[in-house]
């Protein structure tokens, strides 16, 4: 199987991800769907790391897992938090910066 | 030369009576006349002192200095604050100093009921300083400094009241008029700067000998320019008419007998330029005779006491700025006639000030009329001063001006008849205007206004207008017995080689001439004024409209100065909004519509923050692939 196909789904799945982002309004789906996006690029790191044989992409992969982590958890928090003070996960309800 | 360490007390001492009692404020209201003029007083003390030092030193030390600081130092270019007393110099300290005196004493009455006495002592201390330092500057630059000083106490003394619009629009019209003359003075200095290198009255002598004539006649008509506009004189003469809005003491000290003078004593002092520039003698010569006339003129259309006597004070110094354009002959003649026209015309502004002080202040003469037999006094030193300045022999009138005349008529060819003849009609037109005064005001019958009390004036009034008219009696006698003063100004003006110039007329003639003249002008205006007088001033011919407008000098101004002034600070102002700040507000308008039209992309939703940086990414991604490709 030729190995740039991985390419082209890690692309596949960035566009999805990114395409969520912007027309969900659910914050948990948009925030799942960022995961995607950064899960894409974790393939395309570690399938250039493949292609060019050097372990630097496995190494990035890991960082990306990390702030990853950390981005879940600061961010269900901030989805939590919203939830409870107005009683709804949708990002459109949360534009109070406009004013 | 002599040094001394001393002379600075002479400009110390009223600065600081000045200064202490601006400061003090109301806590001296009870004695800061009295202290006034103790300080004037003493100043004239050593100024009698160092007069008499003076004459005892032998010739070559009579002059002293006094170096006071090193002013500026810049490269070689050094000024020093120092002072000079020299032959010169002394004759205006005493003027200054004893007329002033005199006028501090006269007005401790006359300014009796004014709340702002002390202020107004104040300010005539201060002027006394400045113009001291006036006259002692040894360089153009000190005296420049006193000339602004003694130009800022005149301004302030004028608008003394001024809680009268009028009066406060008088203050400025003097100080604006004499702006343009001190223009004059300062591009002198710098002229004298660039040229010379130096701007000492020493330095300046010294390399006027060889020096350009183009140099010598810009700085010639930029000092005279700097006169004219101090002494009112053509073109710069319309300020004087106005300045007699304050109190009359400051008209006689300072508008008759004293700041005015300062041109004399400018022309005077730079002798030797005009010594080496006939063009610039020309000039000056030129100025003098039409001011000499203008004055003149202008006094036989004024009912007004304090302008007619204004009048006649611009066309006084026009006649001594006559003579210092005559060559080094005419300086002594000059100074001889500044100082008896000082004490002549403070003796009748002062005469005038207490006949005001007598009506309620009125000063329209066809209110007066048979004012002789209730105020003989004033009546009496009054007429003396009228006989001295329309030259009666023996008053002092007499002998200055009729050796200006003579001077004149000396000047040669044509331009002597001219100046003579202008100078003979100047003394006729005196005689009337100046028996149109005496007439109405003393003589006559009474046109007092309902309610006017007319009485004598108190003796602290009285006695310096006796002091003064006995000047104005004895002053020219005494100057020009043996010639004293043109032996005694000898050394300041060069006049050695001053005897030259054929005589045109005998003086014997020159003087029957003027005399008869002067009959001829008081006869005429007895004639004229010695029935009814209308208290409604007649329509008059146009002349006489015409002079009582001034022949036009503020029209003249409106016109030519003041309207195109106007309309070119318009256009200026019409350019600074619509060019320079147009140009600010179209910077302003352009971003605030693009701020408008940006600002729909700041929604505050998130979803359409994050398409805009799909976007972003996208195009940089884009921009990068086709730059790469």
């Amino acid at each position: 199987m030729d190995i740039s196909n991985y390419i082209y789904l890690s692309a596949i799945l960035f566009v999805i991800g990114a395409i969520g982002v912007v027309v969900r309004r659910n914050a948990i789906v948009v925030f799942m769907c960022v995961e995607l996006m950064l899960n894409a690029a974790n393939l395309a790191f570690v399938t250039f790391s493949r292609i060019n044989g050097d372990l630097g992409g496995q190494i990035a992969s890991f960082f990306t897992m990390v702030v990853a982590a950390c981005e879940v958890v600061v961010g269900l928090a901030i989805i939590v938090t919203m939830y409870r003070s107005r009683r709804s996960a949708s990002v459109d309800d949360a534009s109070l910066l406009q004013r | 030369m002599t040094t001394r360490t001393d002379l600075v007390y002479l400009i110390a001492l009223p600065l600081f009576s000045s200064a202490f009692l601006l400061l003090l404020g109301r806590i001296a209201d009870k004695w800061g006349h009295f202290f006034a003029t103790a300080i004037s007083a003493s100043t004239f003390g050593i100024g009698l002192y160092e007069f008499f030092a003076m004459r005892s030193r032998s010739g070559d030390f009579r002059a002293a200095t006094q170096r006071i600081f090193e002013w500026i130092s810049v490269g070689t270019f050094k000024v020093d604050a120092s002072l000079l007393l020299d032959q010169l110099s002394i004759c205006f300290v005493l003027l200054i100093t004893g007329v002033g005196t005199l006028i501090h004493i006269y007005s401790i009455a006359y300014m009796s009921h004014d709340r702002d006495r002390r202020r107004f002592f104040a300010y005539l201390n201060l002027f006394i300083a400045a113009m001291l330092l006036l006259v002692l500057g040894d360089s153009y630059l000190n005296l420049y400094v006193g000339w602004e000083g003694v130009g800022l106490a005149s301004y302030l003394l004028i608008g003394f009241w001024n809680e009268r619009p009028a009066y406060a629009t008088a203050a400025k019209k003097a100080f604006v008029a004499n702006r343009v003359g001190d223009v004059g003075l300062s591009l002198a200095i710098m002229i004298a700067f660039t040229q010379f290198g130096s701007v000492t009255f020493s330095g300046v002598k010294d390399a006027a000998l060889h020096a350009s004539s183009a140099a010598l006649t810009a700085l010639g008509a930029m000092l005279l320019l700097a006169a004219a506009g101090k002494s009112a004189q053509f073109p710069l003469q319309s300020w004087l008419g106005d300045a007699m809005a304050g109190p009359t003491p400051v008209s006689a000290l300072i508008h008759a007998a004293t700041m005015v003078t300062a041109g004399v004593y400018l022309i005077t002092r730079s002798n030797f330029i005009f010594d080496a520039s006939s063009t610039a003698r020309l000039l000056v010569v030129i100025v003098g005779a039409i001011t000499l006339l203008f004055g003149a003129i202008v006094g036989t259309a004024k009912d007004d006491i304090k302008k007619a006597l204004a009048a006649s004070t611009m066309s006084q110094i026009g006649y001594m700025i006559l003579a210092t354009g005559l060559g080094p002959v005419g300086y002594a003649f000059a100074i001889m006639h500044l100082l008896t026209h000082g004490f002549f015309k403070a003796s009748m502004f002062l005469g005038a000030g207490s006949v005001m002080h007598g009506m309620n202040d009125e000063v329209n003469m066809r209110r007066y009329g048979g004012l002789g037999k209730v105020m003989p006094i004033t009546a009496v030193t009054f007429g003396l001063g009228y006989l001295a300045i329309i030259g009666v022999p023996p008053f002092a009138g007499f002998y200055s001006k009729d050796k200006i005349i003579e001077t004149a008529f000396n000047a040669g060819g044509a331009r002597g008849i001219l100046l003579g003849g202008a100078a003979l009609l100047g003394a006729a037109i005196t005689a009337f205007y100046m028996t149109r005064v005496v007439v109405l005001t003393f003589t006559g019958q009474k046109r007092w206004a309902d309610g006017t009390h007319p009485h004598e004036s108190p003796s602290l009034m009285l006695i310096p207008i006796i002091l003064l008219s006995v000047g104005s009696v004895a002053s020219g006698f005494l100057l020009n017995k043996g010639n004293a003063l043109v032996h005694w100004l000898a050394p300041v003006v060069d006049a050695s080689g001053a005897e030259g110039g054929a005589e045109l007329f005998k003086p014997i003639v020159v003087s029957a001439l003027a005399l008869g003249v002067v009959v001829l002008g008081v006869l005429t205006a007895v004639l004229k004024y010695r029935g009814t007088v209308p208290v409604e001033a007649p329509a008059g011919s146009p002349l006489t409209r015409f002079a009582r407008r001034d022949l036009g000098q503020d029209d003249f101004n409106h016109r030519v100065l003041v309207l195109p002034g106007r309309a070119i600070t318009k256009s200026l102002v019409g350019m600074d909004f619509h060019f320079v700040d147009g140009i600010v507000r179209a910077v302003g308008w352009t971003l605030s519509y693009l701020s408008l039209s940006l600002k729909k992309v700041q929604n505050g939703y998130v979803r359409s923050y994050a398409l805009l940086m799909t976007i972003g990414a996208i195009a940089l991604l884009a921009t990068i692939w086709l730059v790469t490709l």
